[in-house]
């Protein structure tokens, strides 16, 4: 009599097959699934969104010209004044008040904010394009390197506002024949402010390249003979993308700063053409008496710069795979 | 009995306080001028700005000055000739001054009658493109009979022959300084030109164009107790604002230059308790030049803004009379300067004697503008609120130096042009360099590379005739004369011309006055070359501890720092 053998034995638990319980997530999830627990992030990326909203149908809304002189309505004070002075001359006609010569407040805003956004994210792509594409091409073209490096050296000792002085001179008159005072300026403070600021972004995307290419991913790609410019397409960029994005937000707001920075020196835009930097400039000497036209340009500059800047810490971690997750 | 004679040594004190301060060179210690706009230059025959005239005049001095209320005094002179003194011909042809005895320059050697004489050969060397030629007009000859008189010979009877060597505009240079600058030279000559050898209270130790001039006691100065500040500095740039702020505020500095701010801002300020602003009338005007030629950046550089090229649109007197009738002055006075304005039409408000009865621009008329622009076939024919005539588009660019007040003028401008189917666009150009007569700059006022640009300026002393005279044909700024010149229009009129003339041989007063009339008539409500918005009082500000400043609108700010001294407490 045998003992009967049995069947096959229970496979070892730790070495049993599990059928996948959850379906796949792609990475793009897993990125916004970590971007979400970054609460800075996330009120940055709101209030971004919110401004650059607001700045792009708020003049269909608000629809006061923000350059129209009412000399009769001058030196409102914002509504909310009245809570605490009551001989206040405030009016709902200007929530947020008029300056000087009766412009409103709310209007030169959201038109100042139009100018500083579009002014700030021109910048940031054109600063974006220059500095990963010399990055790329720096880090995995060994030839390039050396005089692309030295390039961003060259740049990098530039001082901008000055050398946005001396292009302000030299090229206003042919940039406004061609494109009109706001357009020119536009174009000129665009230019100046992207070709100052991609030195970063291209230092920091040639070290990551330097390092990537002696992957071993990198390594079979170019065994089985993909082509240098595929194997940027295909593996380097990807790999790259987080400092890029980090470096673009920084960007952004470098752009705002340095345009409100001009507007204030009086050289930047014409002198009735809103922005926030010039709004600012054009308060001061009432500072005391109407803080609220400081302060409200102020912080429209300050909270989109945190904001963005926010958003970008929050874009660096959730990009990261070796951060995404904890 | 102690008591009292605590009291009476404390008002024995009091007494020599500013006495014992007063006394002695240099025993004052140090003070602090600022001047928003930086001076660029310490002579005014290279430069028209009046920051440059005022530093200049710390150190160069003329042979006589004009006072607070317009009277003559004698500097470097021994008096003020006139007819009854007999200085003045009987027939108003030559004018004989006499230096004091033992002048000295501030290197020691003596002062001449040869200085004086150079300094007019200098200036009116035709290649020196000297800013203050004017100043100089119709001599004939100059001669120095002795170490300390000068006789200068008109080539017409000159009624009023305090041109030259009188004012801060036409101070006397050293002939050994300035003996290899003449002519072409001139600009060349930096260290001459940065630190010229004065018999001013003040001598330059140090001179950093568009940014400071360090200063110190002139030890050669004629009085031995004066000046009172061993040391000063001029510090320039910045704003009008800070540079009020700096004084009356936080107290940084002792004095501030023509505070161009709005009424309510200075006002504010003043609260601050550091300073007090001081203001007085004079002749300066804020006014609108209109361009006589084409400053198109189309034509090639070297003939734009040029007579060669009339302007497109306003050499057309309709439209200049347009752009006038839609400004309401008084508006634009009570926003910009309050007490320390007054609407004007005339380019020569004051004195009395010198300025029309002219009213009319004073009434805003924007129907009436509209209608003259219509009439006159300026028409809005494609409907976008801008009117065009023969394809010319109603379109100008308008141009001013950076400053709070002159960009909220601008904007009201604009907003009343607008109206009237002008189109604006506007530029405001950084004081320093707006002002600094630099002629490799495209952005000076001189230059004028705009339609239309407002600033204000005025005169020295009390006749008009060499403010009016700026404006003779062929005074103006071009590129052969280093872009330097004062008829900022490119004005050019027969008419005006001859008046001038006639001016210059009448005696008269009334005769004169009439004649500085219609001159005055002739280049605002008649033909609106320039459009004058506002008669501006004059505010500076000093600190509570600066003694002795008397503000004086006829002659630079700084004509007696020599007489200021620190107030002890």
């Amino acid at each position: 009599m045998t003992e009967p053998v049995p069947a096959s034995p229970a496979p070892i638990e730790a070495l049993r097959d599990k059928g996948p319980d959850k379906p796949p997530r792609s990475k793009w999830k897993d990125v916004w699934a970590q971007f979400r627990k970054h609460k800075g992030a996330m009120v940055g990326a709101f209030f971004l969104i919110f401004i650059t909203l607001g700045v792009l149908i708020g003049p269909y809304i608000w629809t006061l010209d923000p350059q129209a002189l009412d000399i009769r309505a001058k030196d409102m004070r914002p509504v909310y004044t009245a809570l605490w002075d009551s001989t206040a001359k405030t009016g709902w006609a200007h929530p947020l008040g008029s300056d000087q010569l009766g412009r409103d407040n709310l209007a030169q805003l959201i038109a100042g904010g139009r100018a500083s956004m579009a002014v700030g994210w021109a910048a940031m792509i054109l600063s974006l394009v220059i500095g990963a594409g010399i990055g790329v091409l720096a880090g995995y073209f060994k030839k390039l390197d050396g005089p692309l490096m030295r390039l961003t050296d060259l740049f990098l000792s530039l001082p901008i506002l000055p050398l946005l002085l001396v292009a302000v001179t030299l090229f206003r008159q042919p940039l406004r024949a061609n494109f009109g005072p706001e357009g020119g300026m536009f174009i000129l403070i665009v230019t100046v402010v992207g070709i100052t600021s991609w030195m970063p972004t291209a230092r920091i995307v040639r070290g990551d390249v330097l390092a990537l290419k002696e992957r071993e991913f990198v390594l079979a790609a170019r065994s089985i003979g993909t082509k240098p410019f595929q194997i940027i397409k295909r593996h380097l960029l990807p790999n790259v993308l987080s400092p890029i994005m980090v470096s673009a937000t920084l960007g952004l707001a470098t752009a705002i700063i340095t345009e409100s920075a001009l507007s204030f020196l009086g050289v930047g835009f014409p002198s009735d053409f809103p922005t926030w930097g010039k709004m600012l400039a054009d308060a001061v000497a009432r500072m005391e008496d109407f803080p609220e036209r400081v302060i409200l340009p102020g912080i429209a500059i300050s909270l989109t710069v945190l904001g963005v800047n926010y958003l970008g810490d929050g874009l660096r971690d959730a990009l990261d795979p070796r951060i995404r997750g904890r | 009995m102690k008591m009292k004679t605590l009291l009476l040594g404390a008002a024995a004190s009091f007494a020599l306080a500013p006495a014992a301060a007063m006394a002695e060179r240099g025993s004052d210690g140090h003070v602090n001028i600022i001047y928003w706009q930086a001076p660029s230059i310490m002579t005014p025959y290279l430069s028209s700005g009046t920051k440059d005239i005022e530093a200049s005049s710390l150190v160069l001095e003329p042979l006589g000055r004009y006072t607070e209320t317009g009277a003559l005094v004698p500097f470097l002179a021994e008096e003020i000739p006139t007819v009854e003194n007999g200085g003045v011909s009987e027939d108003l042809k030559s004018i004989t001054w006499k230096l004091k005895e033992g002048l000295l320059w501030s290197d020691g050697s003596p002062v001449t009658s040869a200085d004086v004489k150079f300094t007019a050969d200098y200036c009116m060397n035709p290649e020196g493109g000297c800013a203050q030629l004017a100043k100089f007009d119709h001599i004939a000859s100059i001669d120095t009979p002795d170490d300390l008189t000068v006789v200068v010979n008109f080539d017409e009877a000159m009624p009023n022959p305090y041109g030259p060597f009188m004012g801060g505009q036409s101070p006397i240079l050293q002939k050994a300084q300035f003996e290899n600058c003449v002519g072409a030279a001139a600009s060349t000559c930096t260290e001459a030109n940065f630190n010229p050898i004065g018999t001013g209270p003040f001598v330059v130790d140090e001179f950093k164009p568009n940014d400071v001039i360090s200063l110190s006691a002139n030890p050669n100065y004629r009085d031995p107790a004066k000046p009172a500040f061993a040391t000063a500095t001029l510090k320039g740039g910045g704003d009008a604002e800070s540079a009020a702020r700096a004084v009356l505020q936080t107290g940084e500095f002792d004095y501030a230059w023509n505070l161009q701010l709005a009424p309510d801002v200075l006002a504010s300020m003043a609260e601050g308790g550091q300073g007090t602003p001081v203001s007085a009338f004079g002749t300066l005007v804020e006014r609108l030049e209109m361009n006589m030629t084409d400053p198109s950046p189309n034509l090639p550089e070297g003939e734009r803004a040029t007579v060669a090229h009339p302007h497109p649109i306003l050499s057309d007197f309709n439209v200049r009379k347009a752009l006038s009738m839609a400004i309401d002055r008084p508006l634009l006075t009570e926003i910009g300067y309050g007490q320390a304005g007054r609407p004007t039409c005339n380019l020569v408000p004051a004195p009395e004697l010198y300025a029309s009865d002219n009213t009319e621009c004073l009434t805003q008329d924007l129907e009436g503008a509209k209608a003259l622009l219509e009439e006159a076939g300026w028409t809005d024919s494609d409907g976008d609120g801008i009117r065009e005539k023969d394809g010319v588009k109603l379109s100008l660019l308008y141009q001013t130096s950076t400053n709070a007040v002159r960009q909220d003028f601008q904007a009201l401008i604009k907003d009343w042009w607008r109206q009237i189917g002008v189109e604006t666009e506007l530029r405001n150009v950084d004081a320093s360099v707006f002002f600094g007569g630099d002629p490799g700059s495209p952005d000076t006022f001189q230059k004028f590379y705009a339609d239309v640009e407002m600033y204000a300026n005025n005169f020295d002393g009390t006749d008009p005739q060499s403010y009016l005279q700026m404006y003779r044909c062929g005074n103006e700024p071009k590129p052969s004369s280093q872009w330097q010149g004062e008829n900022i229009n490119r004005f050019c009129n027969e008419e005006y011309d001859a008046l001038l003339d006639e001016l210059a041989k009448t005696g008269e007063l009334s005769k004169r006055g009439e004649i500085a009339k219609k001159l005055n008539d002739i280049i605002t409500k008649e033909t609106m070359t320039i459009v004058p918005l506002v008669d501006r009082g004059r505010v500076s500000a000093h600190s509570n501890t600066l003694g002795g400043v008397i503000l004086n609108t006829w002659d630079s700010e700084l004509w007696n720092a020599a007489d200021w001294y620190r107030i002890e407490g």
